[in-house]
């Protein structure tokens, strides 16, 4: 009578302790927990942080969007993994039951498009510059984001863009938007212009309060984009990281920003400063806004400085 | 096969350090960067020698490695005074010893980019006059393959045609009498680790001053697998006040000979831009 009530009490508690070291183990599933902010008729943005990629928040350090259109829903960018792909795509649904009709991908920055697996039923359009670097790069930046981030990424694989698209204004319902084909962040960089709603998707051309990523720049084609981004008629600036605003200040602060890096390496390298010795430069206070300042600085030394350097020393035999 | 001789050496010193670890370890400091190579590494490449860990030798390089093939390293050992020999060690690279510097004349100061092929210890080291090493490093995170990728030289066609090209620089003397230089020189550096590619890479270079009296020797460097595909070198050069030009020559492991004539600075050039305050941490990786 006793025994069996012993041993439910005994396996109750083993049951009880298993749970709990599990718990402490893993503090619950892992999730991106993506909330879409409306930030115009029809448009949607999910604003992730704007440091680095890490393992506390899963790569979400970029701004992903959607607009829901009457020829159904048209996605930009998806994000760092396939677990954001298929949250985001989830968070959508709870807004809109009309289906994802295209997805657009600004370039191939890992956040732009490893999340593109939750979409392998619809077209995934990008540049063809931009397609060819997946194809070429794809593999090496899933890898270095799974060293990054860990489990975020699990069953993560390359979904290489499907469609290859080009400078062109395209409709869907009410909605003209206008492709940009530019380069400079990046060989192949599209933007994306909402004619109906004044929101540019600027992708990695606009950084907003969040210091700018080189790993593929060319700084004076980049300024050149910038200068396109001041010609477009806009409402709201979409960077692909940082704040959404409704002036053009931080096409102004990326430019600040690229001006002041290229110009302060080549002076360096110019002056006798060896690369080592540039990660340490002093930066201008006017930059503390920018968040994760010395990293990214360190990471663009590591990007620029080479190709500065050779440029500034004479052929001696 | 110089692959397979490295790592047998490895190997052999690995085992007798099994035996030898008891009277040995008493009398070594512990690693403060907590390398499983150390103990190894410090038979290796300092056996039999006094080796302490000392701040004073400046490791400069940054904490997470964006190119893997390209990571900056700048070893200064000047606060020591004068130093014979300097050597730069990646502690869990497939060829841990990056280089040996003889600075000769020049300042104990060294700095080049390097391949790593995972994260691991980055470690510099200067032996002062009285043949005690003194050891200082940072950990360097990595994403790896730095070691085993293959130069993008041979994307190029025409890479062969420009193999041991070389651009130079000098700056005037600072006020401490130190002229910087800057070496970079065309080659694919390779470390032999690619399949179907041997290794080839720069062993050697020396500098020497061209003065209406002679040649004297500035400093040398033995240069290994682990420098960067187009070796890059900055150095604090301490040129006789008569010296008319300096003359680089050197020659990498299959033969290949390497050799360039560097003009003094222009009149009027000012020295080279110091590295900023010297409040910063002593090492950048930390």
């Amino acid at each position: 009578m006793s025994m069996p009530l012993l041993r439910r009490l005994v396996l109750t508690t083993i049951v009880a302790a298993g749970l709990v070291s599990s718990a402490a183990q893993a503090a619950g599933p892992l999730t991106y927990d993506l909330k879409p902010t409306r930030i115009a008729p029809d448009t949607y943005v999910f604003e992730g942080s704007t440091k680095h990629f890490t393992r506390a928040n899963g790569g979400n350090i970029l701004n992903s969007g959607f607009i829901v259109t009457a020829d159904g829903v048209i996605v930009i960018q998806t994000g760092p993994s396939r677990r954001y792909g298929e949250e985001m795509r989830a968070a959508i649904r709870k807004v809109t039951d009309k289906p994802v009709r295209k997805v657009f991908i600004s370039n191939l920055h890992p956040d732009y498009w490893l999340g593109s697996q939750a979409y392998a039923d619809v077209p995934i359009a990008a540049l063809p510059g931009t397609i060819a670097g997946i194809q070429e790069e794809g593999n090496g930046i899933a890898e270095n984001m799974y060293r990054l981030v860990g489990d975020w990424m699990r069953g993560t694989e390359v979904t290489v863009p499907t469609e290859p698209v080009y400078g062109s204004t395209v409709k869907f319902g009410d909605h003209r938007l206008r492709l940009i084909p530019l380069s400079g962040h990046t060989a192949a960089d599209l933007m994306i212009l909402d004619e109906s709603t004044g929101v540019l998707f600027a992708g990695g051309v606009v950084f907003c309060d969040r210091t700018p990523t080189t790993p593929h720049a060319t700084v004076t084609d980049w300024l050149k984009e910038l200068d396109a981004v001041d010609g477009l008629d806009i409402r709201l600036l979409v960077p692909n990281h940082g704040h959404v605003r409704s002036d053009k200040a931080c096409v102004a602060q990326t430019r600040d920003w690229l001006t002041w890096l290229d110009g302060t390496l080549r002076h360096a390298a110019d002056s006798g400063l060896d690369m080592a010795e540039a990660l340490e430069l002093p930066i201008p206070d006017r930059f503390q806004v920018l968040d994760v300042l010395r990293e990214e600085y360190r990471r663009s030394v590591a990007h620029l400085w080479p190709k500065i350097e050779q440029a500034s020393l004479p052929r001696v035999n | 096969m110089r692959n397979v001789l490295l790592l047998c050496r490895i190997g052999l010193s690995g085992a007798m350090l099994v035996i030898a670890t008891p009277a040995f370890a008493a009398g070594s400091p512990s690693d403060p960067l907590n390398s499983v190579m150390w103990d190894m590494l410090r038979e290796q490449y300092f056996a039999g020698a006094p080796v302490v860990f000392d701040n004073a030798v400046k490791v400069t390089a940054p904490a997470a490695a964006e190119d893997t093939r390209a990571v900056p390293i700048s070893v200064d050992a000047t606060a020591l005074g004068r130093v014979v020999e300097m050597v730069a060690i990646a502690d869990l690279n497939p060829f841990p010893l990056v280089l040996r510097y003889h600075p000769g004349t020049a300042a104990p100061y060294i700095a080049t980019r390097i391949k790593i092929q995972q994260a691991t210890a980055v470690r510099g080291a200067a032996r002062t006059d009285d043949g005690v090493w003194h050891v200082s490093g940072v950990l360097v995170d990595a994403a790896g393959g730095g070691c085993s990728a293959p130069p993008t030289s041979y994307a190029q066609k025409d890479w062969a045609d420009h193999v041991g090209e070389v651009q130079a620089r000098l700056w005037p003397a600072d006020p401490d009498g130190a002229a910087r230089l800057r070496l970079r020189i065309r080659h694919p550096n390779d470390t032999g680790l690619v399949d179907g590619i041997p290794a080839y890479f720069v062993e050697t270079l020396q500098i020497d001053a061209q003065t209406p009296g002679g040649s004297p020797v500035l400093a040398r460097i033995d240069s290994l697998e682990p420098v960067s595909e187009n070796p890059v070198y900055s150095l604090d050069l301490r040129p006789p006040p008569d010296a008319t030009a300096l003359v680089l020559h050197g020659r990498d492991n299959q033969g290949g000979e390497i050799r360039a004539t560097i003009p003094m600075p222009p009149r009027g050039a000012k020295p080279a831009m110091s590295p900023g305050p010297s409040a910063q941490p002593w090492s950048v990786g930390q």
